[in-house]
C-alpha cells in the first residue's frame, strides 16, 4: 500500500483525487489554501484534466462546484471558515437542490484566529443547511473523509461538509492511500427540475431534505468516524469532536480510564450520546471550536447538571484546544516548563522589505497629513498590516470588500474625504459590486487599489484582477480621467502624493491603482527566469 | 524512541527545511511522525514555530504539550527563548547566535546571549560564520541542524542521506555545501563534549 507524508489539507486533496474528483473550486484562504494548491501541482490531476483554477471568490466557487455536481461529476468547493459566509447563499440552497454527482464543501476553520478575523465554527452552517458534516480527527481520517463523503453525498443526493481546523489542516503525518477510483461519467439529474428552486419545487425539495434527517442520524450512529470506547471508570465520560480526541489521548498514553465517545460525523449520533450520559456520572465535552455539540446536549434549559465543557468554564470559552488545556479540564497536574524569559518581545508580522504597500502607505499618510485622522477604510490582505506601526494608516478591516462600501457609507454620512484601500484580488473577490453602488450614487470616495498583481497574503496565488483593473473600473462607470495608475516607489513619492491629493478632493468616485508586483512573487519569477535562461 | 522538537525562527528564515530533513530521515527509519506548521499571516516576518514529533509508538497530538519537548532548535536566539515553557526539565536548547532584528525593542544582544547560556542545557552557535567557512551563508540552518543532530537519536549518516536526497534537485555543489555545513555543526556540538544522550 502506498504511504505519503501529507498535511491535513493535502490529505483531503489526495483523498478527493483518489475518489474520482473531477474539479476543485476555491478562493485562497488560510488554512484551506493548500488543498487546491496540491491539486494544481498534482501530475495525476493534470493528466486527468481535473479542474483546479482559482475562482474569483468562494460564492462563485461553491456555485461552480454545484454545477459540476449537476452534470453528474464529483466536485469539491474549498474555503476558510469566513469564506463560507461569502458562499453561504449557494451552500444553504445547495442543501435544498441537493446534489447529483458527489458534492463536498470543505471548510477549514481557524480557532484562535491565527490568520483570521473571527473563529466561527462551520458546523453551525452544516446544521443550518441540514446536511451531514464530517470532522476528521487526524490526517488518515481526513484522507478517508473525502471518499466517504462523496459516497454519502451520492447515496442521499446531498452536499456533504468536511470541517477541519488549523492544526489538522497544517500538520503533516503519514497517510496510507487506497486504490484510486475512476471519475464519474457525465450524467444529467434524473429530475430536470431538481435544481429549479421555484417555491413550489423548493417546498417539495425541502420536505425531502427534512425527510432525510433521520437517515443522516442513522448514518452517524454507524459511521466509522464515530466510536464509543467503553472503559471502567464511569465517574466521568468524555465526548471528543474532531482533533480534540488526539489531545485527550495524549494525556492518557496507557489508554483512557473513562468511556469516550469520539465524534467525527454529524448530525450527532443521539443514541451514542444518550448511552454515554446514562452510563456516566458527569460528561466532559471537548470540542475544537464553539460549544456546538455542548449547546445541543444541554438544551435551552440545561437541567442536566452533569455536563462539563466550554459553557460552564471547565474548558475556556474561546480559542483552540491543546494537550495542556485538555489536561487542565480533566483536573490533571500539568508538567510546567520554564517560564518565558522576560526579555522576549512580541514579534508581530510585518510588510516584507521592499513591499510596494510600504510606499503606498507612506504616500497616503502624507496626502492625509493635514486632515483629522480616521478616514481610511481597508480590507483583508497583507496591506491590513498597515494598521500597525510604523504606518497606522488604516481604520477598518472587516470582511472581503468592506473597504469600498464602508467608505461609501461614511461618505453618505458626510465624511469627506473618505478613502478605501483594497488589494487587487480582494477587489475582484468582493469589491466590484460595492464600487458599482458608489458609481450609481456618484458617492465621494477615493478608492486606492493596491495592485501587487497577486493574492499575496496566502502565498502568491494568481489574481483574477491581473491586467483587468482599468477596464473593470471603467466598465463599472468610474470616469476614465479619475482612474489613475501610479507605481509605488520611493522615487515617485512626491508625484504619487500629488496624485492622491488631487483625487481626494474630487467630488465623485475616483480610483488610484497603485501597481507594483509583490516582492515575494517577483523573487520567484526572477528565479524561474534565471533557471529558464540556463536551460 | 521518541523525540519532541520545537523548531523556532522568524517567518521566511526557513525552519521548515530542518523539519523536512529530520522528517525524511525519520520516515526512512520507519518511525511515525507528526509535524504542525504555521502558514499564513505570521509568515510575514513574525515569530513562527513548528512542532515536530517523532516516535516508534503512535503519536496522538499534533502539538507538543508544555514541559515535554526534548529539543528546541532555533535559527534566531530570541525566538529560541519564546518557547522555553515547552522544554522538558532535561531538554536541550540549540540556537543560532545571530539576532534577526526587525522590531524596535529587540533586547540587548549580550543580555540575550547570557540568558541562553545560563540555561542548564543549551548550545549557542554562530551558524552564519561556520556556514561561511565551509559553505555559504545560506547553509546556516543546516549548521544548526548539525549541532542538534547528536540529540536526535538518528545516525548522522541517515541525516546526511536525507540532506543529499532533499538538495539533489539543486545540484551536486549545493549538496556538498550542505553536507559540509551539517558536519561542521555536528563537530561544534561534539567538541563541546555535549554529545550523546
Amino acid at each position: 500500500m502506498k504511504r505519503m507524508l501529507l498535511l491535513g489539507d493535502e490529505a483531503i486533496a489526495q483523498g478527493a483525487l483518489d475518489a474520482g474528483l473531477s474539479g476543485v473550486y476555491a478562493y485562497p484562504g488560510t488554512p484551506s489554501t493548500e488543498i487546491t494548491e496540491y491539486i494544481q501541482r498534482s501530475k495525476e490531476a493534470r493528466e486527468r484534466g481535473v479542474h483546479s483554477d482559482w475562482s474569483a471568490n468562494e460564492k462563485t466557487a461553491m456555485e461552480a462546484a454545484l454545477g459540476m455536481s449537476y452534470a453528474g461529476k464529483r466536485a469539491m468547493a474549498c474555503m476558510k471558515h469566513v469564506g463560507l459566509n461569502v458562499a453561504a447563499d449557494g451552500f444553504v440552497n445547495a442543501g435544498i437542490t441537493g446534489a447529483n454527482g458527489g458534492l463536498l464543501v470543505v471548510v477549514a476553520d481557524d480557532p484562535s484566529m491565527h490568520s483570521s478575523q473571527n473563529e466561527q465554527d462551520s458546523r453551525y452552517y452544516g446544521k443550518f443547511a441540514l446536511v451531514p458534516v464530517i470532522e476528521p480527527a487526524d490526517q488518515q481520517e481526513t484522507y478517508t473523509a473525502a471518499s466517504y463523503g462523496f459516497d454519502l453525498s451520492e447515496k442521499y443526493g446531498t452536499p456533504v461538509m468536511i470541517r477541519v481546523t488549523t492544526r489538522l489542516a497544517h500538520s503533516r503525518a503519514g497517510v496510507e492511500l487506497m486504490e484510486p477510483k475512476p471519475e464519474n461519467e457525465l450524467r444529467m439529474p434524473a429530475d430536470k427540475r431538481q435544481f429549479v428552486l421555484l417555491p413550489a419545487i423548493a417546498r417539495k425539495n425541502y420536505q425531502s431534505l427534512l425527510g432525510k434527517q433521520a437517515a443522516f442520524e442513522e448514518e452517524s450512529e454507524s459511521s466509522p468516524f464515530n466510536s464509543y470506547q467503553d472503559a471502567g471508570d464511569t465517574s466521568l465520560g468524555i465526548i471528543t469532536c474532531g482533533i480534540a480526541y488526539n489531545y485527550l489521548m495524549e494525556n492518557y498514553p496507557e489508554g483512557c480510564p473513562h468511556p469516550v465517545l469520539k465524534i467525527g460525523q454529524y448530525p450527532a449520533p443521539r443514541a451514542m450520546v444518550k448511552r454515554l450520559l446514562d452510563n456516566c456520572d458527569r460528561v466532559l465535552i471537548l470540542e475544537e471550536g464553539a460549544p456546538f455539540l455542548e449547546e445541543q446536549i444541554r438544551g435551552l434549559l440545561d437541567t442536566s447538571y452533569k455536563i462539563l465543557g466550554r459553557l460552564d468554564g471547565t474548558v475556556p470559552r474561546a480559542g483552540e484546544l491543546n494537550p495542556n488545556i485538555v489536561a487542565a479540564s480533566l483536573g490533571m497536574n500539568i508538567q510546567e516548563g520554564m517560564p518565558k524569559a522576560e526579555i522576549v518581545r512580541p514579534r508581530p508580522p510585518e510588510l516584507c522589505a521592499g513591499c510596494p504597500h510600504i510606499d503606498s502607505y507612506h504616500a497616503l499618510n502624507e496626502a492625509l497629513k493635514e486632515l483629522e485622522p480616521g478616514r481610511v477604510f481597508s480590507d483583508i490582505g497583507c496591506y491590513t498590516l498597515g494598521a500597525l506601526a510604523p504606518f497606522h494608516s488604516i481604520n477598518s478591516c472587516v470582511d472581503m470588500g468592506a473597504s469600498i462600501t464602508m467608505a461609501k457609507g461614511a461618505s453618505d454620512a458626510g465624511l469627506f474625504p473618505a478613502v478605501a484601500v483594497i488589494g487587487d484580488s480582494t477587489f475582484t473577490h468582493s469589491g466590484m459590486t460595492g464600487l458599482l453602488d458608489a458609481v450609481i450614487e456618484n458617492s465621494t470616495i477615493t478608492v486606492m487599489i493596491v495592485d501587487n498583481e497577486t493574492t499575496g497574503m496566502t502565498g502568491g496565488q494568481a489574481s483574477a484582477a491581473r491586467g483587468r483593473l482599468e477596464d473593470i473600473c471603467s466598465g463599472i462607470g468610474v470616469p476614465k480621467e479619475h482612474i489613475k495608475v501610479v507605481e509605488p516607489l520611493k522615487k515617485n513619492h512626491e508625484m504619487n502624493v500629488a496624485t492622491i491629493k488631487e483625487e481626494l478632493y474630487y467630488r465623485g468616485v475616483s480610483v488610484i491603482i497603485e501597481r507594483r508586483e509583490c516582492i515575494q512573487t517577483l523573487k520567484i519569477s526572477k528565479k524561474l527566469a534565471k533557471e529558464a535562461e540556463k536551460k | 524512541m521518541k523525540r519532541d522538537i520545537i523548531l523556532a525562527g522568524v517567518g521566511g528564515q526557513g525552519i521548515l527545511t530542518i523539519a523536512t530533513i529530520i522528517g525524511y530521515a525519520s520516515v526512512q527509519r520507519g518511525l511515525k511522525l507528526k509535524q504542525a506548521e504555521v502558514h499564513g499571516m505570521s509568515q510575514r516576518g513574525g515569530d513562527v514555530q513548528s512542532h515536530l514529533r517523532i516516535s516508534d509508538q503512535p503519536i496522538h497530538s499534533d502539538l507538543i504539550p508544555e514541559g515535554r519537548a526534548d529539543l528546541i532548535i532555533a535559527i534566531e536566539p530570541m525566538e529560541s527563548l519564546r518557547y522555553t515553557s515547552f522544554l522538558a526539565p532535561d531538554g536541550w536548547l540549540i540556537t543560532n547566535k545571530k539576532p534577526f532584528v526587525n522590531i524596535p525593542d529587540y533586547p540587548d544582544h549580550d543580555v540575550l546571549w547570557k540568558e541562553i547560556e545560563a540555561l542548564p542545557r543549551s548550545i549557542l552557535i554562530d551558524g552564519e560564520s561556520i556556514a561561511r567557512k565551509v559553505a555559504t551563508n545560506r547553509s546556516m540552518n543546516i549548521v544548526i541542524l548539525g549541532a542538534s543532530s547528536p540529540f536526535l537519536d538518528i545516525p548522522p549518516e541517515e541525516l546526511e542521506a536525507a540532506i543529499t536526497t532533499i538538495f539533489s534537485r539543486k545540484g551536486d555543489t549545493v549538496v556538498e555545501q550542505n553536507l559540509a555545513a551539517f558536519r561542521a555543526g555536528r563537530a561544534f556540538a561534539e567538541e563541546r563534549n555535549l554529545a550523546t544522550t
